[in-house]
């Protein structure tokens, strides 16, 4: 098959794929919450199979709410996409697309399966990989700090601001935490960490692993705009933060874009530290079935990761913003400093194969 | 007033045990019963006493105690009561009772739900009390007559019966 078309069904299947589970995690985020709050959540749309005469529907899984996602998006297509007057129109459009559009490219570099019938399920194998994942992932500060300042207001603009420094700040923490796992791999290419992890054990095995796997939970939690450091858009402070002039669709791009990051960010935590698509006792290599395995295996930790993510919001409250700075810059720095040193340490005296 | 704060021990401030804590804690919310009634098909159960809508009682012999003195008509804020009374016939048990209401309609729609009615009767015939929930699908609807306002009261015990011996 020409090269060119595989590309084209690889990104519009990595696409269609990652949207789905967006609008499914969004879903289980809004069940899970309830749950834990001792409240059931969304329970009544299913998937419409029929319409009956007197306007009734035959639907299933109307209890699990499995037609939420649809009818949210269809509410947020057809809300009135009011655009204040005082925003600056031209980047007030552009934020949405500059928070949405890096949490879908960084997908270019992510190996989501081994291979099937012989195409490396990898769209974009760059041997610069995790660099290149970072550089597009810490874009989408432009997108909320553009979204922000545009609005010409002063909560998402100090949502904005709030987004931007934090960014900046756990940005660092997160890159000096995967150093210790290229010093073991010796590669920054995504595959080769992946394939390393098929030949010796995952990364996250290596006791001197732990404390980088930490950090990077932790500072990615802060990247994705999450619970506990979701401070740009606390509602509770700033209205909704950087979001809070916007509406319709557009504000459904932002708020996409943050279950997108977090997918991103779960996806780049397997591939890292949990194995990528490697399972014990499942073979690295083989057939067709063996490569859909591999994908499905790296879903569903995607999927799991995720679900922490969620579990982790509804847990723990926010922090304060000093906290915040101050967890980064004077605990997470140092200590990701001395993972590096340590992991150095163990490569040194042997104990790391490699 | 001034708070003692503890200074923390090392391991508080390494957080991650607190945090793991809690969140064995929410995952142990899961699977707890949950609180909440799936409205239309499960309707909560009032306590007695709850204050609702106004309706219509009757005593315990299920005479309509009301006896149309249209009292409740007069201190209605919104004038929301509407009273045509009429007098017993000559033949019927409560004759002495002398008049009884023919119709009785109160307006959903303008009734505030204040409880001067009910606080006003000399009859304790008309209570706020039962249906929560008042709907209808339009401003006729909403006009609730003596039929469906006594339907919705029922039957409300009284134990001094006033109207026995006269
Ligand atoms: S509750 Fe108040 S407003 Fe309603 S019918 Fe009685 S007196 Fe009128
Ligand atoms: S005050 Fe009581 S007795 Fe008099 S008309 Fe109203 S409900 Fe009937």
């Amino acid at each position: 098959m020409d090269p060119i078309l595989i590309h084209l069904i690889k990104i519009v299947g990595v696409v269609g794929v990652l949207l789905f589970i967006c609008a499914y995690i969004v879903l289980a985020e809004r069940r899970i919450c309830a749950f834990i709050q001792d409240r059931l959540g969304p329970n009544r749309v299913g998937i419409p199979l029929w319409i009956r005469k007197d306007g009734s529907a035959i639907q299933i899984g109307a209890r699990w709410a499995l037609g939420q996602p649809i009818i949210d998006a269809l509410k947020a297509i057809f809300k009135e996409d009011f655009v204040p007057g005082h925003v600056n129109k031209f980047y007030f459009w552009l934020g949405p697309m500059l928070v949405m559009a890096p949490a879908l490219m960084v997908w270019a570099a992510i190996p989501f399966g081994s291979t099937l019938c012989g195409v490396p399920m990898i769209i974009a194998d760059v041997n610069v990989g995790i660099l290149l994942v970072f550089a597009l992932a810490s874009l989408g500060v432009y997108g909320i700090v553009l979204g922000g300042w545009a609005s010409n207001s002063k909560y998402p603009f100090l949502g904005g601001i709030r987004g931007s420094a934090q960014l900046i700040s756990y940005e660092l923490c997160l890159g000096l935490s995967v150093i210790p796992l290229f010093m073991q791999v010796g590669s920054l290419r995504l595959t080769e960490v992946v394939r390393w992890q098929t030949e010796h054990l995952w990364l996250v095995c290596y006791p001197w692993n732990w404390l980088p796997a930490i950090i990077y939970v932790a500072s990615s939690f802060a990247e994705t705009n999450r619970a506990p450091f979701d401070l740009p858009e606390a509602e509770q402070e700033l209205a909704g933060g950087y979001n809070t002039e916007y509406s319709s669709m557009k504000f459904a791009m932002f708020f996409l874009a943050e279950y997108a990051n977090m997918i991103t960010a779960s996806a780049l935590m397997v591939v890292l530290f949990l194995g990528g698509w490697h399972l014990p006792f499942v073979p690295v290599s083989g057939g067709i079935a063996v490569g859909v395995a591999h994908i499905c295996i790296f879903l569903a930790k995607v999927c799991a990761l995720a679900l922490v993510f969620i579990w982790v919001r509804w847990t723990v409250p926010r922090v304060r913003y000093d906290q915040l700075m101050g967890l980064g810059w004077k605990v997470f720095l140092p200590l990701a400093l001395a993972g590096v040193l340590i992991t150095g340490l163990a490569i040194v005296a042997g104990w790391s194969p490699s | 007033m001034k708070i003692e704060r503890k200074p923390l021990t090392l391991w508080e401030r390494l957080y991650l045990p607190a945090i793991i804590s809690g969140m064995m804690l929410t995952f142990s919310h899961l699977f707890r019963k949950k609180v909440t009634l799936r409205y239309p098909e499960e309707k909560p159960e009032m306590p007695p006493g709850y204050r609702g809508q106004p309706v219509l009682v009757k005593d315990d012999e299920g005479r309509v105690k009301c006896v149309a003195c249209q009292l409740c008509e007069f201190v209605c804020p919104p004038r929301a009561i509407r009273i045509k009374p009429m007098a017993y016939p000559e033949n019927a048990k409560y004759k002495k009772v002398e008049k009884t209401p023919e119709e009785f309609e109160i307006d959903m729609i303008r009734c505030i739900f204040c409880g001067y009615c009910e606080e006003v009767c000399p009859e304790r015939a008309i209570f706020l009390r039962g249906p929560y929930s008042v709907t209808g699908l339009s401003r006729k609807d909403m006009v609730f007559n003596k039929e469906k306002l006594l339907e919705l009261g029922g039957t409300l015990p009284d134990p001094i019966k006033k109207w026995r011996k006269k």
